[in-house]
């Protein structure tokens, strides 16, 4: 029986690891994630899920053992947040070089120096390069719904890369909302048991990921490169199927708002983009012809999403929760990337806000888009990035 | 009790490997898949051995062999064991073989904490007392005046006390072994499988690269490591501390030969003053008194608590 | 998956090395010296064949043992330990 239960995200990413029949975690405690591993733990011990829980002494060693399990056969789970998912940072490379089909709930939160425990999108985003597939929710519906999506994804024999459910820390992690827990059977139906690529086995030895020569390194990339490519299309397709099965799905890699007719399209990531559609209807009602379309997987990049609405939206506002120090945001130049090729670019102007927490708003998203609408008037972008509600 | 001859024949590590002529390591790795078979898993952080297996797409490693991060053996393991216990098979032997640099350095941390988890696993360090595989760097392994190439007049600090930190773990099996005492080392490592829990097992390992000796000297290295008290064999067996043969025999300081034996064969101690050798010779005398005390049973620390 | 791919078809997903003998090929180029054994002093001990770092040696029926000099790396281990001293090291012929 599909039962609504009202809770955080970060518990309902431990009932999603549940209903996936995860069979090994390796976790480490870091706030705001801490609540996920904690309900697995309770899970564990209850009885109610069939699995081993590994308190390892660090992330490193979190994502190390997680990738020690999936080899040796099993389906693996994990979560973190910011540093935590810095210090694993040379274990994200060692599992997706790999091919292991590791699930991560990551929990944003800013990065220090100084501490942060609030949340942005940085450090994530600074994990773009790992070879991980990342998804970013917007509610604690698609928190569940995406990590059962992504086992599927990531066990896909055109695939077997790891992939990042990404949650914003405290706005998600933390807050009770509704979410609709199919039952286990048909869960079952939708997800098969675990499969990988290759698997530790002693009546079929061989020496895994010992040192590889320049004359064999650079395919192996473009295996992974490829699986990633192919991610691409398969993400929709599982999308679609989740949402005929069990009623949620998300618009694939893009999920679009009112963009159909817009000139200026509102880009974000994660639960920004719900008070941009609520500022989106508020500047429909004053008639400008604005939408908003919510990245919902930065990995692989939805180019092509965003070359199709580029071609009869005029500009894109991008707001990043997050800075690359030096440049931008990096929704802004990855946007900025995709439609570089075309004969006639929209115009971009990048915005960054919302970093170590600030609350972006529906009114601060209404004036950006005010602010966009001037400069596609006057057809010119006046500044680059702006820094939205910062302090004189 | 076996015999060198009732050791297997049938070799795992297989030849036209890339160590070096005359390795330590090498001999170990041979006994260890004659003392536990190839029904084993092998986890290889960053040592030597990564470089020893050969580069893809061969391997000389005949059983599934897992390379992994540098620091992180201890935490592949608990993954591994963890994999295997979810599906039923437990009888699959995890071993971690790590060089001393991934053990009481780097990797130091995922180990304890594997111990403390009581990680169901072998973990085998083989020291040959320096960052092999990068070079001879020195390592917190690495003895007191030994020259490696970031210690070039002598490390000043003494080594790292392996064995008895994963004592404190109060793991139920830890021992000492050396290539040059095959059947002890093969014994220890059947004896380790056969109980449930972290055992670790630290063999000194001979470096004719890193410890500047011909070759041909790497078994007679060992020996003299062991007749001379600077390596003692011994075992802590549920808490229990047994000295093994011939280390049993040097409690008394008139067997133990002098430590000049060792020191001088070896180009890395060359630049070892009178002032080191007495001090070198001391802490022997300071450490064998502490074996002393703890192979007695009624005042030992690691006196038996029961069964684990 | 092939054991030596000749195409990226051939390749594993992800580097699975598979176990050769001479991995490293004939890794007895590398020798200077090579043991020669007298088998009229030769006590059968095995031991030459226990601390053969590279497994060169095999034990065969007799225990008596057998060197692949396709693989020997000439160390002299052998022949340091040979109790009875019935090993010897001669340089290489160029």
């Amino acid at each position: 029986m599909a039962q609504i239960t009202i809770d955080t995200a970060n518990h309902i990413a431990g009932y999603a690891a549940k209903a996936a029949r995860v069979k090994v975690v390796a976790a480490y405690p870091i706030t705001p994630q801490t609540t996920v591993v904690e309900k697995i733990a309770d899970f564990v011990e209850r009885g109610s899920m069939d699995a081993e829980y590994i308190r390892v002494e660090s992330e490193h060693s979190a994502m190390v053992a997680c990738i020690g399990a999936a080899a040796a056969g099993v389906r693996t789970f994990t979560a973190t947040s910011a540093h935590g998912l810095a210090l694993m940072h040379e274990a994200l490379h060692w599992a997706s070089g790999s091919r292991l089909p590791i699930v991560m709930a990551v929990v944003n939160r800013a990065m220090g120096a100084p501490w942060s425990i609030w949340p942005d999108l940085s450090d994530s985003l600074s994990q773009r390069d790992t070879g991980w597939i990342q998804f970013y929710c917007a509610d604690n519906q698609e928190v569940f719904d995406t990590i059962i999506q992504a086992y599927k994804l990531c066990e896909n024999e055109r695939i077997f890369l790891p992939a990042m459910v990404c949650l914003e820390g405290f706005i998600l992690s933390h807050t009770y909302a509704p979410v609709k827990i199919s039952d286990q059977e048909k869960i079952d139906d939708f997800l098969p048991p675990y499969k990988s690529g290759w698997i530790l086995d002693v009546n079929r030895p061989y020496s895994h990921a010992s040192l590889v020569s320049p004359e064999w390194y650079m395919e192996f990339r473009y295996m992974i490169q490829e699986a990633m490519e192919n991610a691409k299309g398969l993400i929709c397709e599982i999308d679609k199927e989740y949402g005929k099965r069990f009623g949620f799905e998300y618009g694939g890699l893009v999920e679009k708002y009112r963009c159909e007719d817009a000139d200026l399209i509102l880009l974000t990531m994660g639960t920004m983009a719900s008070d941009a559609k609520i500022a989106v209807d508020r500047l429909r009602k004053e008639g400008l012809k604005v939408g908003s379309a919510r990245v919902r997987v930065f990995r692989p990049f939805p180019v092509a999403e965003l070359r199709e609405l580029s071609e009869q939206a005029q500009m894109f506002a991008t707001i990043d929760r997050h800075i690359s120090f030096g440049l931008e945001g990096f929704l802004a130049t990855e946007a900025k990337a995709s439609f570089s090729s075309q004969k006639d670019p929209p115009l971009v102007a990048g915005f960054v806000a919302g970093l170590g927490g600030r609350d972006v708003t529906s009114e601060t998203i209404e004036k950006i888009a005010k602010r966009s609408l001037k400069w596609m008037r006057s057809g010119r972008v006046e500044k680059e990035t702006e820094w939205v509600d910062l302090r004189e | 009790m076996v015999t060198i001859k009732e050791l297997p024949k049938e070799e795992y590590l297989l030849k036209g490997h890339a160590a070096c002529a005359g390795c330590g390591p090498a001999i170990a790795l041979r006994l260890l898949f004659k003392a536990l078979g190839n029904k084993i898993i092998l986890i290889v952080p960053a040592c030597c051995t990564t470089v020893i297996q050969g580069p893809y797409p061969f391997t000389s490693s005949a059983v599934p062999l897992q390379n992994i991060l540098f620091e992180a053996t201890g935490a592949a393991a608990s993954g591994i064991v963890a994999a295997l216990r979810q599906r039923k098979l437990e009888r699959i032997t995890v071993v971690g073989w790590a060089g001393d640099g991934g053990t009481v350095d780097i990797g130091i941390q995922a180990l304890s904490g594997a111990a403390e988890r009581e990680t169901n696993f072998i973990y085998i360090c083989y020291d040959n007392e320096a960052y092999g595989n990068t070079g001879m760097q020195r390592s917190g392994a690495t003895p007191y005046g030994a020259w490696t190439t970031t210690t070039p007049s002598g490390k000043r600090e003494r080594k790292k006390d392996m064995p008895l930190i994963m004592a404190a773990h109060k793991i139920p099996y830890v021992a000492t072994a050396c290539p040059s005492y095959p059947v002890d080392f093969v014994n220890k490592l059947r004896k380790a499988k056969e109980i449930t829990g972290t055992k670790y097992i630290h063999l000194l390992a001979p470096c004719p690269t890193g410890w500047r000796y011909d070759t041909s000297k790497t078994i007679e290295m060992g020996r003299l490591a062991v007749q001379t008290g600077l390596w003692a064999l011994f075992e802590i067996e549920f808490r229990k501390f047994k000295l093994n043969s011939p280390s049993d025999r040097l409690v008394d300081k008139a067997k133990r030969r002098p430590v000049e034996e060792y020191l001088t064969l070896q180009g890395r101690f060359r630049n070892l003053t009178e002032e080191d050798i007495k001090r070198i010779r001391r802490w022997v005398d300071e450490d064998w008194e502490q074996y002393r005390k703890l192979a007695s049973n009624s005042t030992s620390d690691f006196a038996l608590y029961g069964k684990i | 998956m092939s054991v030596n791919p000749r195409s990226r078809k051939e390749m594993p997903l992800t580097p699975l090395s598979s176990p050769t003998v001479g991995s490293m090929g004939k890794t007895g180029s590398w020798r200077t010296f090579r043991p020669t054994v007298d088998n009229s002093r030769c006590t059968k001990c095995t031991l030459c064949w226990i601390y053969c770092p590279d497994g060169a040696i095999t034990r065969q029926e007799d225990d008596s043992p057998k060197i692949d000099y396709d693989y020997c790396k000439g160390c002299g281990v052998c022949a340091n330990e040979c109790p009875v001293k019935a090993i010897e090291m001669e340089r290489e012929e160029e």
